[in-house]
């Protein structure tokens, strides 16, 4: 006696065809296009606002000219020029890239290991980004030159996203909240032992210990660009293609593999990628907080949960956040640079006590 | 869009075990569409040898073949096309709405790099309407009951189009009217089912064969009329069953009375 599918259960399908796919396209894309126009106006305004005021019709021309220097004839001074395109651009571009960085790698952590509370910053892996960059300029010297401190980063981070894996499995660590109490037990260490490598490396050892902690980017360079710039290229493109998979991955590790999904295999790599992407933007900024936490929430909230959606949209968000806090950290105690770790712990301790509040209710 | 149901698969299990004894050689024989319902204690290898079909454990020795091939020999996405999963894990809150964990189930069918095509979206309401959810589609799934979360997960599993459905006590936690309806909705989607149990109660109306696991080991397959005697509950559970007690009531769902009724 076997059911078969009856015509009527077939028929309201029809009917509500076109409901799913329908909704507010127009409006989600035009929220892309609003994100992108914000992010451009933000570097602008990042550009424009410092010790030296420069009018936003200055930036974009400067910009204009090395672009393309038969567009626009200069009616500014060298010296603007030299503000706005030697050292403002490539500080606001670096914000926007580890923002845009970090919030991806946090949104993808926290499918991962299905942990709503995941960060890079948190599971300990920005330590171990940052004790690899100071393993390079303190100790081992650029034996493969500018690729060699973030790709000791890169290392560090793989190391100590390694050594909180095996101490939460040893220690049975399953949930979510032990997860995170190992990795910000590992991050302690591994960042006192980073802190070991500068006193016994760098005769202005306490100023150095403060950059890595507490992040920065007042060493932004055109030239230091490019890493970040390809790693995380490179990266999203990756992480979006599996959007689905990190979708799948939220439910369980049994259902994704239901699914087809090589779960153990799909993890680490998704794991190996994060660290890749940690370790690069640690290696030019330090270790910032919070931002792969926080961002990640915000954006589902207002885009929903699946991961096509939020990597990107994370993704603006972060650049958008740390391009900010940037302008926060040079601004607030002018002409003194701020720590921008500083401005992200405030936000995003605050951000984080709201979140287990939210978890304690639910 | 035509959307045929998928062909139901003939599962055939031979001498598969798995763990050092925690589950002994198992054979059994399941014709396609026929529902099988695995009864057993906790602990009596229920979950394990559903793990075994579902290709989630690699088994010790035996196999397990799914229309006459091996499961375990097959890559993991061919076997994802034609066995899905109902399991008791439930998705964590990141936000997800209905009709996108419903959408999962078409991953398997899916090429690397492209995105859902109408076929998938017509699948996906198709998989909605059947277990009655769409007005349920936008909605975050963390709002929703126990109840509607189970339809959400057999929903996800019949838009993988499967020819057999693996189900992992597809009642628990649900109320006496949820797990009539669920169970009525599994027998009705058409496909080979494997459900594990532990409600004897319900195995009445819902499977057409039986297996008994206890301690690891198969007590007993077959019809469900044959094998569920007191003499066997009475080994599997190691409780005494009274064939009709004083105060035991036989459950239906209301539209089955009325049915009745009517007649």
């Amino acid at each position: 006696m076997r059911t078969t599918p009856s015509p009527e259960a077939a028929a309201p399908v029809l009917a509500t065809q076109a409901r799913l796919p329908a909704l507010a396209r127009p409006v989600r894309q035009g929220l892309w296009g609003l994100g992108l126009v914000a992010l451009a106006l933000s570097i602008s305004a990042a550009v424009s606002i410092g010790a030296v005021s420069i009018p936003l019709g200055t930036v974009w021309g400067v910009i204009a000219n090395r672009v393309a220097p038969s567009l626009v004839t200069p009616d500014w001074s060298a010296g603007r020029a030299a503000i706005v395109w030697d050292i403002r651009l490539p500080r606001a571009l670096l914000a926007a890239l580890v923002g845009a960085g970090l919030a991806l790698v946090g949104a993808v952590l926290q499918a991962v290991t299905r942990n709503p509370l995941a960060d890079p910053h948190l599971l300990g892996i920005s330590s171990g980004a940052a004790f690899g960059a100071i393993l390079a300029l303190l100790h081992t010297g650029m034996f493969l030159g500018l690729a060699t401190v973030p790709l000791l980063a890169f290392l560090g981070a793989l190391g100590s996203t390694a050594l909180v894996l095996s101490v939460a499995s040893f220690a049975q660590a399953t949930s979510a909240d032990r997860l995170v109490l190992t990795g910000v037990a590992v991050s302690f260490i591994v960042m006192a032992l980073a802190n070991v490598l500068i006193f016994l490396g760098d005769p202005r050892a306490a100023h150095t210990v403060v950059f890595w902690m507490l992040g920065g980017f007042g060493l932004a360079q055109w030239a230091h660009l490019i890493w970040p710039a390809l790693i995380l290229g490179m990266a999203a493109l990756w992480f979006r293609a599996v959007a689905g998979s990190l979708n799948a991955m939220t439910i369980g590790d049994e259902t994704a593999s239901t699914l087809g999904i090589p779960v153990a295999r799909f993890r680490i790599t998704c794991f190996v990628v994060a660290a890749l992407v940690t370790g690069v933007m640690v290696a030019f900024s330090g270790v910032i907080g919070f931002v792969g936490l926080m961002i990640p929430h915000i954006v589902r909230l207002v885009v929903g949960g699946d991961n096509a959606r939020v990597l990107p949209a994370a993704m603006l968000v972060g650049a958008i956040f740390l391009v900010w806090a940037d302008i926060v950290a040079r601004t607030l105690m002018r002409p003194e640079d701020m720590p921008i770790g500083i401005v992200t712990g405030l936000i995003g301790g605050v951000f984080f006590i709201w979140l287990l509040r939210r978890r304690a209710r639910g | 869009m035509s959307c045929p149901p998928p062909a139901p698969a003939a599962l055939r299990l031979e001498q598969i075990a798995w763990g050092d004894g925690i589950l002994q050689p198992v054979s059994l024989s399941l014709a396609p569409g026929r529902v099988l319902g695995v009864l057993g204690a906790n602990g009596a290898g229920k979950s394990t040898l559903l793990r075994l079909i579902y290709r989630f454990h690699t088994p010790q020795s035996g196999r397990a073949l799914l229309d006459g091939q091996d499961v375990h020999a097959m890559p993991a996405r061919a076997v994802a096309q034609r066995v899905a999963a109902v399991l008791q894990e439930q998705p964590t809150d990141f936000a997800l709405t209905v009709a996108e964990i419903v959408a999962l189930g078409r991953a398997p069918h899916r090429r690397a790099l492209s995105g859902p095509s109408a076929r998938d979206a017509h699948v996906v309401e198709h998989a909605l309407a059947r277990l009655s959810l769409l007005d349920f589609a936008q909605r975050p799934f963390g709002t929703l009951s126990g109840g509607e979360r189970q339809r959400v997960m057999v929903a996800r599993a019949l838009a993988q189009e499967p020819g057999l459905i693996v189900l992992d006590e597809p009642t628990n936690h649900l109320d006496i009217r949820h797990q009539l309806e669920v169970l009525r909705l599994v027998r009705g989607l058409g496909a080979t089912v494997v459900a594990s149990l532990h409600d004897l109660n319900l195995v009445q109306g819902f499977a057409d064969d039986l297996l008994v696991l206890q301690g690891g080991r198969a007590l007993a397959f077959g019809p469900v009329a044959q094998v569920l005697t007191p003499d066997l509950i009475a080994r599997a559970f190691g409780v005494r069953a009274h064939p009709r007690g004083p105060a035991q009531f036989d459950f239906s769902l209301f539209d089955d009375m009325q049915q009745e009724r009517q007649a």
